[in-house]
């Protein structure tokens, strides 16, 4: 719910159209897209005051303050943005937007392509984190919006982020990169191909184009939800909250759900498979799996990193194993290598990755105090 | 920071005036164990340097942060692997040599890391801390604010037993600066001074 003073209040969602074809990394060119987006704050008058929130591979752009038609649908990135929060509206005028290939309203695989007047399914292109910078700035172009004050995400949301600084150096001001990697590790894309593999085999995706099938992969998606789940969590968070408690105080010596944890990973598992795209979820572990700013520089990232002037701050959580704080350091030293503004926090907790999307204290402290130097940079 | 709270800051810090004393216009620096950053805010607005502190504590890299200051947080005592070689024109240790577990090995990392060290610390020799000695107490003062059983200060040294050290482990101290309170100490140092700063290098 909406927690009153603090919240952004009703918000809409907008909608921006692109003629201009997108040339993607993989080659791919894509005609013409929509992006769906919101905004929260005001915009000041020489529009140095714009921050952009990217979104992690769930995510989307309903950030923060809920629907008039349905208050109980929060943003969900509300406990961090919204006037006197750590992205403060009252300061700032903050975007968020569903990324390209998403399933929240933005063109992507369960979108009709208009040329064949059939979702995209299959045909839709692997977008990587480049293109979704690129089509982030046409809406920034759209928005009047030349320079970001500040550009951040946690996870997928902070590769966008930093991304941004190398491929535009120039228009943004501070990334903050949370909970994020420069790129991701054997294991961390093991993992993803684990929850491809739980899509890409389910009788009902039909290679993708499950939509003119009538159904859906819910049992893949699930299944890769649920394995996703897993690694978000830590070990002792789990510990803390499920334990090895039995649902229904006794062993029934079958297969049906017996531990809590069973039960929260199922119900978790459903409640995504609901409503998130299969596709998207395939597109967005790929973009994930691609990310490596230092791949065309022979494997170094100082060299990845020579371009950027942005200013930094790099959070990490000490019980995130997805994406853990050394992979974080690692950012913070090829930083350092070329002198940029960089500070570095590792922040004390037991929610493992999940923890970027918590309420925390010294977490939020930190945001604060760097976001309010950003904003003491331009005039109200 | 203004200059009124730059004057007092060095009147509540006088290591921090002599610190300065030795550091060029725009040098870069790496403060170790900055706590809320002020020595390296006091730097950057007076000298205009490139400066990272490294802080362990939650609270003090809030502070730094507020104060403008760019921090890693880190624990010194697991060395300074986030740092490469030759990458600083000065490593400073302000106050925190004392409370290092692994001094030596943080002194290395120190010449490794940076052109030059500086090191300031509470002189363990300092006549007040001697009589409070003799009297048979652990002495408590301005510099050795804590009781024996909360202290953080594990390597407490005198300013000869330093320049053993240093000797022995081939650091070549440049420079040495030796106060009480924020007057020079030139006479019996190691009797009258209560704080001492140290610029050194590798020996060649």
């Amino acid at each position: 719910m909406p927690n009153s003073a603090q919240s952004v209040g009703i918000v809409s969602a907008q909608r921006a159209q692109f003629d201009t074809p997108l040339l993607c990394k993989s080659g791919y060119v894509l005609p013409r897209y929509e992006l769906v987006y919101e905004t929260y704050g005001t915009l000041n008058s020489d529009k140095s005051n714009a921050i952009l929130v990217c979104h992690a591979l769930s995510g989307h752009h309903h950030v923060a303050g809920y629907y008039a038609d349905n208050p109980k649908n929060t943003g969900w990135w509300d406990t961090m943005i919204g006037p006197g929060k750590p992205i403060d509206t009252n300061k700032f005028f903050v975007v968020g937007l569903n990324n390209l290939g998403g399933c929240h309203g933005s063109t992507g695989p369960s979108s009709v392509n208009p040329e064949t007047g059939k979702p995209y399914g299959a045909t839709f292109p692997l977008v990587t984190v480049e293109d979704w910078v690129e089509s982030q700035a046409r809406l920034a172009d759209r928005l009047g919006i030349r320079q970001f004050a500040a550009i951040l995400g946690g996870s997928l949301g902070g590769m966008q982020a930093l991304q941004w600084s190398l491929s535009y150096p120039e228009r943004v001001r501070h990334v903050l990169a949370i909970a994020t990697a420069p790129r991701l590790t054997a294991e961390n894309i093991a993992f993803n191909d684990v929850a491809r593999n739980a899509i890409l085999t389910d009788p009902d995706f039909h290679g993708g184009n499950y939509y003119e099938h009538g159904v859906v992969p819910t049992r893949g998606l699930r299944l890769a939800r649920m394995l996703g789940h897993i690694t978000y969590l830590s070990d002792n968070a789990m510990a803390d909250k499920f334990g090895r408690t039995l649902r229904s105080g006794k062993l029934a010596y079958n297969y049906d759900i017996e531990f809590e944890i069973e039960s929260y990973l199922r119900y978790q598992g459903d409640k995504f498979a609901a409503y998130f795209d299969a596709n998207t979820y395939l597109l967005m572990t790929k973009a994930l799996d691609y990310f490596d700013p230092a791949r065309e520089f022979n494997d170094d990232l100082n060299k990845a990193f020579a371009r950027a002037k942005a200013s930094y701050l790099v959070l990490s959580f000490t019980t995130d194993w997805r994406f853990s704080p050394e992979r974080s350091r690692a950012i913070v030293k090829s930083l350092l290598h070329n002198r940029r503004n960089v500070s570095y926090a590792e922040i004390t907790s037991a929610h493992g990755h999940d923890s970027f999307l918590m309420q925390h204290t010294h977490y939020h402290n930190v945001m604060r105090a760097y976001l309010d130097n950003v904003a003491s940079e331009f005039s109200a | 920071m203004n200059m009124n709270e730059h004057l007092t800051l060095a009147a509540k810090r006088p290591d921090f005036a002599a610190i300065a004393a030795w550091i060029p216009q725009g040098a870069s620096v790496l403060d170790l164990g900055c706590g809320d950053g002020s020595l390296l805010h006091y730097l950057k607005d007076t000298l205009n340097v490139r400066g990272y502190g490294v802080e362990i504590s939650d609270s003090n890299i809030e502070a730094c942060i507020h104060n403008k200051v760019n921090v890693i947080q880190s624990d010194l005592d697991s060395g300074l692997s986030g740092f490469e070689n030759n990458s600083f024109d000065y490593v400073i240790l302000s106050q925190t040599l004392q409370a290092t577990r692994h001094t030596e090995p943080l002194m290395q990392e120190m010449l490794r890391v940076g052109r030059e060290g500086i090191v300031s610390f509470p002189n363990f020799g300092y006549w007040k801390n001697r009589v409070n000695v003799l009297r048979g107490n652990m002495p408590v003062s301005e510099d050795l604010p804590y009781q024996w059983y909360d202290t953080p200060n594990v390597h407490l040294c005198t300013l000869h037993d330093f320049e053993t050290f240093c000797s022995k482990y081939r650091m070549l101290i440049l420079d040495r600066r030796v106060m009480t309170g924020d007057s020079s100490i030139q006479l019996l140092p190691n009797l009258l001074g209560s704080t001492a700063v140290y610029r050194f290098k590798r020996a060649a």
